[in-house]
């Protein structure tokens, strides 16, 4: 009897809970084939190439953006994290001159060490997130270009660093379909990120502290060292953006980076993770990064002024949540 | 007005043996606040020991500084006669020492297994086994004779089931000391018995138990020694068989409480002054109709979780609801938000004053007229401060706010009179139905009566008022008529002056459908 009484009240919230994600995806369908029907150039296999390789470093920032939305928290700093990152790579490729592993591993590490910096800032000194990763992006931005000297670091010195992103290790087995190495670390990124929510601790304290983190300090876990962990990982996976970027522009950009961080917000409250805590999907962020992209892509081909893209995408940030917040009414 | 207090006696079990836990001389001071003084209590392995006292009587702080949750100032904490420092709830755990906190401290998004075992997950190859975590939670659900999926998410469960959930947790620690801080006030009879069932087996097997509860009947069921404190200091120990409730009681209160004969005017034939017709929504509020008559006190009883506080935020226009009628002084009123509410002649005092009912930061004159502030606006929209104040101070001597000025900060005065100011804000706004939600809550006792007094003064007056309480002596004292609640549902209505018996009946009659899930 106590299933029967349990098992519709369980299955309502999959439903409620799948309803978001469903929602994003048909909005992305929809999308789809909008645009296909308005341009035959849209579904081009050159085009769709295009737009997921348009959502590859959005794609990563947002996926750090979920894990750090859903303990609760927000992350500022993810644009001007990346071009830190990169900016290191390029000290180290082009000023150092080292082998490309050590870039690679040096980007990851400057993602990792500057988000348990900022994880610090906000679980032992309590300084609230939005606030610690605001200071925390302007620290980074100055950084960057004092790093660099303002001048962008160039990796014409490193053969091979342009593949990283723009290459394409799918051509090889299949011709047709190239599909740049950028899209396959987006991927890459997204299943280690579903695979660390899903199946590790740190995955069930991310949500648990969104959830309510004074019932997680209750119960004897240590708070601060896990949300810490949260920043972290966040702040590498912010390093592999870093190389992304830095390999599609073979170059390191120093004055690039802010405005990043709200595309990334932006793709993962479309993708219906709630910024309350919480709640949330690698999927639906993926879904939201692709609907933004999609969205620019067709309303350039359509030769919709660049001005109107931004009005959209900011009328759906909106539309989003307040489907999401109809739902819950619902519920 | 001298007691006699019983001091330290010994009942059954061995009182010659190391005590589970001892705690000596005992002081915590918060900011402003001396919340224990010298508090004390001894525990014995395979005892259940009651701790009573009235609301801030130090009961939860005490139990905190043994949980790790707070840290004491000064005294010992002695387990099994070794001196121990306890400086975070993880400890406490490792100690052998769980608790079952009074706020519900679940993760809403996580399921019960998830919620059980947090912090400690069973692990396959550094990963999450959810497989065992799962078996495990069953097994402890099992052990509890409850029938609950561990899937199954918290936010879906109803608080009763959630309470079950944290009972479980606390069990699956394997405790050698077992805090229990009123873990029965969400629960209908059937699953308190099965509580009781679990705390004698747990007693069996050695575990100490402290029960904190407010209900007299379940403290002479369930504990074998009562240690009643009063003022966060300690007042006594009594063996819980052999002591009459009226000493218990009285070492609560500090004096010999007389039945004070509730004088429950006749308004039978005043004009009805509130009347609300099949009010829903969702499943948290379920065809409630009630009426209020003019120079009435209604009280609104039920559990935790019963939808008393959702009735009046649903009156109130502060949350939607799906269906009803308000109907005010035989007029019905269209009621969306708080604001049309006001303008009806209804005001809200909420549960928590420091978050709904009182800008804290801003001064005591600012707090009463801000419900007003229009009445005070010259041309230009500029407020004329002069005629602010002596209204304020109209109110400050009407209700005896204790101040000592009308530009005093809210947040600097007493519970009890920031519950004046609040009241003073309505009555200014010209509002003649009141809903009072838990007014006493945070208030010292001495400042309770003063509210009581000032809430059947206005009743005299000719206002109708509503009061929801959890506490049921405070129903019983305030309530011409008292309407209770189960689950969404209206159960009943009492005369005043009903026993606490019948109300009880009325807050746990659930539905049968509901019923049946916990038969099981």
């Amino acid at each position: 009897m106590t299933d029967t009484a349990a098992t519709p009240a369980k299955s309502g919230v999959r439903i409620s809970g799948a309803f978001h994600r469903l929602l994003a995806f048909s909005g992305l369908i929809a999308l789809v084939v909008v645009f296909s029907l308005a341009s035959p150039n849209f579904m081009q296999t050159q085009n769709v190439l295009a737009i997921l390789q348009a959502t590859s470093v959005n794609g990563v920032l947002a996926i750090a953006a979920t894990l750090v939305i859903i303990t609760g928290g927000i992350d500022l700093s993810v644009g001007t994290l990346m071009t830190f990152c990169a900016v290191i790579t390029g000290v180290v490729l082009t000023y150092l001159g080292l082998p490309l592993p050590v870039g690679i591993v040096a980007s990851i590490l400057a993602g990792t060490a500057c988000g348990l910096v900022s994880g610090t800032i906000i679980a032992k000194l309590k300084v609230p997130p939005f606030i610690a990763t605001l200071g925390m992006m302007l620290i980074l931005k100055g950084l960057s270009l004092v790093i660099s000297g303002t001048r962008p670091i160039y990796f014409n010195d490193t053969p091979g660093f342009d593949q990283i992103a723009r290459g394409s290790l799918v051509e090889a087995v299949l011709p047709a379909v190239p599909i740049p190495n950028g899209v396959l670390i987006l991927f890459g990124v997204a299943l280690l990120a579903a695979f660390v929510l899903s199946k590790t601790a740190l995955g069930r304290y991310t949500f648990a502290l969104g959830s309510n983190e004074e019932a997680v300090r209750l119960s004897g876990v240590n708070v601060d060292r896990w949300k810490i962990a949260v920043y972290a990982l966040a702040g590498s996976v912010c390093g592999v953006a870093g190389l992304l970027i830095a390999s599609r522009l073979n170059s390191a950009q120093p004055a690039l980076g802010q405005g990043y961080e709200l595309d990334a917000i932006a793709a993962v409250v479309i993708g219906g993770t709630s910024l309350s805590g919480g709640r949330g999907t690698v999927l639906g962020t993926l879904i939201g990064a692709l609907i933004i992209s999609v969205l620019a892509n067709g309303l350039r081909i359509l030769s919709v002024a660049q001005e109107w893209q931004t009005v959209v995408t900011g009328s759906i940030i909106i539309l989003a949540v307040y489907a999401d917040i109809l739902r819950r009414r619902t519920l | 007005m001298p007691t006699p207090i019983p001091t330290a006696v010994s009942s059954s079990g061995d009182a010659g043996s190391t005590p589970l836990v001892e705690m000596v001389g005992i002081d915590k001071s918060f900011p402003g606040v001396r919340a224990l003084s010298q508090a004390r209590l001894e525990l014995r392995a395979g005892e259940v020991h009651a701790l009573m006292g009235e609301n801030g009587a130090g009961k939860s702080t005490l139990m905190k500084i043994l949980s790790g949750v707070y840290s004491r100032d000064t005294g010992t904490i002695r387990l099994n006669g070794q001196p121990v420092d306890i400086v975070s709830p993880r400890q406490a755990q490792d100690m052998g020492i769980g608790i079952i906190h009074q706020e519900l401290a679940l993760m809403r998004d996580l399921t019960a297994a998830q919620n059980i075992f947090i912090g400690r997950e069973p692990r396959r190859f550094g990963l999450l086994d959810e497989g065992a975590l799962n078996r495990d939670a069953q097994a402890i659900f099992d052990s509890m004779n409850l029938r609950l999926e561990p899937t199954v998410k918290v936010e879906t469960l109803t608080i009763a089931r959630q309470q079950m959930v944290e009972i479980a947790k606390a069990l699956s620690y394997k405790s050698r000391v077992l805090i229990m801080d009123e873990p029965t006030a969400a629960l209908n009879d059937a699953e308190i018995a099965e509580l009781f069932t679990i705390i004698n087996r747990l007693k069996a097997e050695g575990v100490g138990v402290v029960y904190i509860s407010h209900k007299m009947d379940e403290i002479k069921r369930i504990s074998d020694r009562v240690t009643v404190m009063r003022d966060g200091e300690y007042v006594g120990t009594v063996p819980a068989a052999d002591t009459p409730i009226e000493t218990i009681i009285s070492m609560m209160v500090g004096r010999t409480l007389t039945n004070e004969a509730l004088d429950i005017p006749n308004t039978a034939a005043n004009p009805v002054a509130l009347e609300v017709r099949g009010l829903n929504r969702g499943r948290d509020i379920r065809d409630v109709s009630l009426t209020v008559r003019k120079g009435e006190i209604l009280g609104l009883a039920g559990l935790m979780g019963a939808g008393r506080t959702e009735v009046a935020r649903a009156i109130f226009g502060a949350d939607p609801r799906d269906s009803g009628e308000i109907w005010v002084n035989g007029q019905r009123v269209g009621i969306s938000s708080p604001k049309d509410a006001v303008r009806a002649g209804i005001g809200y005092l909420s549960e928590d004053r420091k978050h709904f009912g009182l800008a804290t930061g801003l001064d005591v004159r600012n707090n009463i007229a801000l419900a007003s502030l229009e009445r005070f606006s010259g041309p230009g929209g500029v407020l004329n401060d002069g005629a602010m104040r002596e209204v304020a101070e109209k109110y400050i001597r009407q209700l005896s706010i204790k101040t000592p000025s009308d530009t005093q900060e809210a947040r600097l005065l007493s519970g009890g009179n920031q519950q004046k100011v609040v009241i003073a804000k309505w009555l200014l706004r010209d509002c003649d139905i009141l809903i009072f939600d838990e007014p006493t809550r945070g208030i010292d006792v001495g400042a309770k009566a003063e509210i009581y007094k000032l809430l059947n003064a206005l009743a005299e007056q000719g206002r109708a008022i509503i009061v929801i309480s959890s506490e049921l002596p405070e129903i019983l004292r305030l309530s011409h008529r008292i309407a209770v609640m189960c689950e969404g549902r209206l159960t009943g209505t009492l005369p005043g002056g009903s026993s606490q018996e019948e109300i009880m009946r009325l807050a746990t009659q659930r539905e049968p459908a509901m019923e049946m899930r916990h038969a099981g």
